[in-house]
């Protein structure tokens, strides 16, 4: 008997009790659609995580000075001094200072986020100007009061047309000079484009410290974040002589990091995931052992025909390896839907686009541990099922 | 007492040699077959007839090569099969043995032609060549319109001509009909034995094991056996065939 025949017998053995075949491919079935949609998760947020850094910019080296222990702040000026002087590996630079203040448009407090910046803020960030101007060098030299805002402030408390409008930042009347494109495709109140960016001396001014305590440098490309990092902390420690004094945070370190995490967190889930294939295997050896002890006589039969123990070891392996891998591609079907379910819930509750995206390798791999598990278990009742004595078998009823 | 049978010297098929088959029941020996010697030559028709527990299924697992005997040598086709291993068992099976059983044992989820092509998809032959096998077997056995029928679809005679097709379709040197009658009525048994007949006239060889005497008396040649030993054998008219008149004999002589 040839491979053809055995997996046409073993389709005809499974197609004729089907309800008993798809409870024993039960196990497998959760087991491979629940490792799919792990993995799938784990994909998307990679996926996602990347995406949103790259919009933050995987060129960005993001600093923090906490200043601990120093009575001096290391300048603003200091720090535009240190790209000039590293045009190699450093792009640019900007202050970037959170205002705790209140926003108000009359009498409503706006929810926005109003950070002080500098005039190479958006460019940095990638971001573009839909109407007027940005925040230029004059308006931070200057203290002018003039912001520019995000498309949903825009749309949301001018309806669109901005420019000339006032908003009270802290009891300041600041002009909107300018109104960003749209930053995320969705628009709402949580999302990036509901902000407000005013000249970071400003902002400055009116933080508690009075100081700047946070900058954001580019590097001129990715290869140069690391040499750029060093020059910046190596500045930072000149100046402070104390590395607890300030943190320096690569994005792509961040990315880096997050994607190891999520790595280790999704194996683990799948790990556990894989466990119900293994309880999905005892399952197939469980039914396979029923089944030969049911088919003992026509073992016997085909015995008296002259079939060899390898030809029903065969029979019996490939009938579980079959049962198993339809169990496979069953589980990769249903990992498919539970993706694109587990997809719908996240964008309909979390307000992100993020997609439950299976991997490739691990639909392949999915699909050969269960043939393999099907092989594996199959093997020990096809073996009782090869080594039954015919006479017996023919027997036997 | 042993004439001899009229058929031209054939090669021999089948020789028991001194064959004993022994079974330890606790400290007890059974013996099963105890010391059996005969042989069998290719176009014979030959059934081995006994009480029950005398020993014929035991005989006809050795002939048919599901069992080796505990001593002593048995021959299929002059080879002697208690030197064979298992894969050279089941090749032996496949190519010289055809098995009738009482209870037909068709594979229940196989239509006819399936069941009929079973002992050449073992035997390793082609598709299309086992099709027109199977085919040509089942046309022999007046079952040509039913191909695509279930075993549970038929009579129990249809299904013991199935059965003996796929005995047929392998192109065994020797058919062994173990009780072919044993699960039918009277009318449909004697179809079966008259198409036995048939194919011995045909020219096959044929063992038939039954503890009836009159199904016994369709075949040519007569191997009684009691207790696992040979009582008679001879030619089915001859004297000390049949047990009964035996002992009706000696009781009245
Ligand atoms: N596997 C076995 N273990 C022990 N004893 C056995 C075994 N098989 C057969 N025997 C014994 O061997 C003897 C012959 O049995 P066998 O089955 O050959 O008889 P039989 O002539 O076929 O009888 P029946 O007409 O009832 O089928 C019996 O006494 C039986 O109990
Ligand atoms: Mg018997």
């Amino acid at each position: 008997m040839n491979f053809l025949q055995c997996f046409r017998l073993a389709l005809k053995a499974i197609w004729s009790s089907k309800i008993r075949s798809l409870l024993t491919m039960l196990g497998i079935i959760i087991g491979v659609s629940a490792v799919i949609t792990i993995v799938g998760l784990g994909n998307g947020m990679e996926l996602y995580m990347t995406e949103q850094f790259a919009s933050l910019g995987t060129t960005t080296l993001t600093v923090n000075i906490t200043g601990r222990g120093s009575s001096r702040s290391i300048s603003d000026d200091e720090m535009y001094a240190l790209v000039e002087e590293n045009p190699a590996v450093l792009d640019a630079v900007t202050p970037t200072v959170s205002v705790m203040g209140s926003a108000k448009i009359g009498r409503d407090t706006l929810s926005s986020t109003v950070t002080g910046v500098g005039e190479d803020y958006l460019s940095i960030k990638g971001y573009t100007i839909a109407q007027g101007r940005g925040i230029q060098y004059t308006d931070i030299l200057n203290r002018q009061k003039v912001c520019v805002i995000g498309s949903y402030v825009a749309l949301e408390y001018f309806g669109g047309a901005a420019v000339g409008e006032t908003i009270r930042i802290s009891g300041s009347p600041y002009t909107v000079a300018g109104v960003l494109n749209e930053i995320s495709d969705s628009t709402s109140e949580s999302g990036s484009d509901n902000l407000i960016l005013i000249p970071y001396t400003n902002a400055a001014k009116m933080s508690f410290m009075g100081s700047i305590s946070s900058y954001t440098f580019t590097a001129v490309d990715e290869d140069s974040v690391t040499a750029a990092k060093t020059v910046v902390e190596d500045a930072l420690y000149d100046f402070y002589e104390d590395d607890n004094a300030y943190s320096v945070i690569a994005m792509s370190e961040i990315l880096d990091i997050m994607n190891d995490m999520i790595d280790i967190m999704v194996t683990i889930l799948a790990g556990i995931a894989a466990i119900s294939l293994v309880v999905g295997g005892v399952g197939i050896m469980n039914i396979m052992l029923v089944s030969v002890s049911e088919r003992t006589r026509e073992i016997g039969i085909r015995k008296s025909l002259g079939a060899r123990q390898r030809d029903i070891l065969f029979q019996f392996v490939i009938e579980a390896a079959v049962t198993s891998a339809i169990g496979g591609i069953l589980g990769i079907l249903f990992g498919y839907l539970f993706s694109s379910a587990a997809s719908a819930v996240i964008v309909a509750l979390l307000d992100t686009d993020m997609a439950v995206t299976p991997t490739a390798g691990s639909i392949l791999m999915a699909f050969g541990i269960s043939v393999a598990i099907g092989v594996v278990f199959g093997y020990l009742p096809a073996r009782k099922a090869a080594r039954l004595n015919p006479i017996d078998a023919l027997h036997y009823d | 007492m042993y004439e001899t049978p009229a058929v031209s010297p054939a090669p021999s098929l089948i020789e028991f040699r001194d064959v004993y088959k022994l079974y330890q029941m606790g400290d007890e020996t059974v013996r099963a077959v105890d010391g059996v010697s005969f042989t069998i030559r290719k176009g014979e028709f030959a059934a081995i007839v006994g009480q029950s527990g005398s020993g014929k299924s035991t005989c006809m697992n050795i002939i048919g090569c599901l069992d080796i005997p505990t001593s002593g040598q048995y021959l299929l086709g002059g080879e002697d099969v208690g030197q064979m291993n298992d894969n050279q068992l089941a090749a032996l099976r496949n190519r010289t043995l055809g098995f009738i059983f009482q209870q037909y044992n068709l594979i229940p989820k196989l239509n006819v032609l399936e069941n009929v092509e079973l002992p050449l998809l073992y035997g390793g032959v082609r598709t299309s060549e086992r099709a027109r096998r199977a085919q040509a077997a089942l046309e022999r056995a007046g079952l040509s319109s039913k191909l695509q029928t279930y075993p549970n679809q038929l009579s129990g005679g249809q299904q013991q001509r199935v059965s003996i097709a796929r005995a047929l379709a392998g192109d065994p040197s020797v058919i062994l009909a173990d009780e072919p009658t044993g699960a039918l009525d009277s009318k449909t048994g004697r179809e079966v034995l008259h198409f036995l007949e048939e194919l011995h006239r045909q020219g096959n060889t044929i063992v038939l094991i039954t503890h009836d005497n009159s199904i016994a008396a369709h075949a040519q040649r007569i191997i009684r056996l009691e207790d696992g030993k040979v009582i008679y054998d001879g030619p089915s008219g001859g004297k000390g065939s049949v047990v009964q008149a035996d002992e009706e004999s000696e009781g009245t002589a």
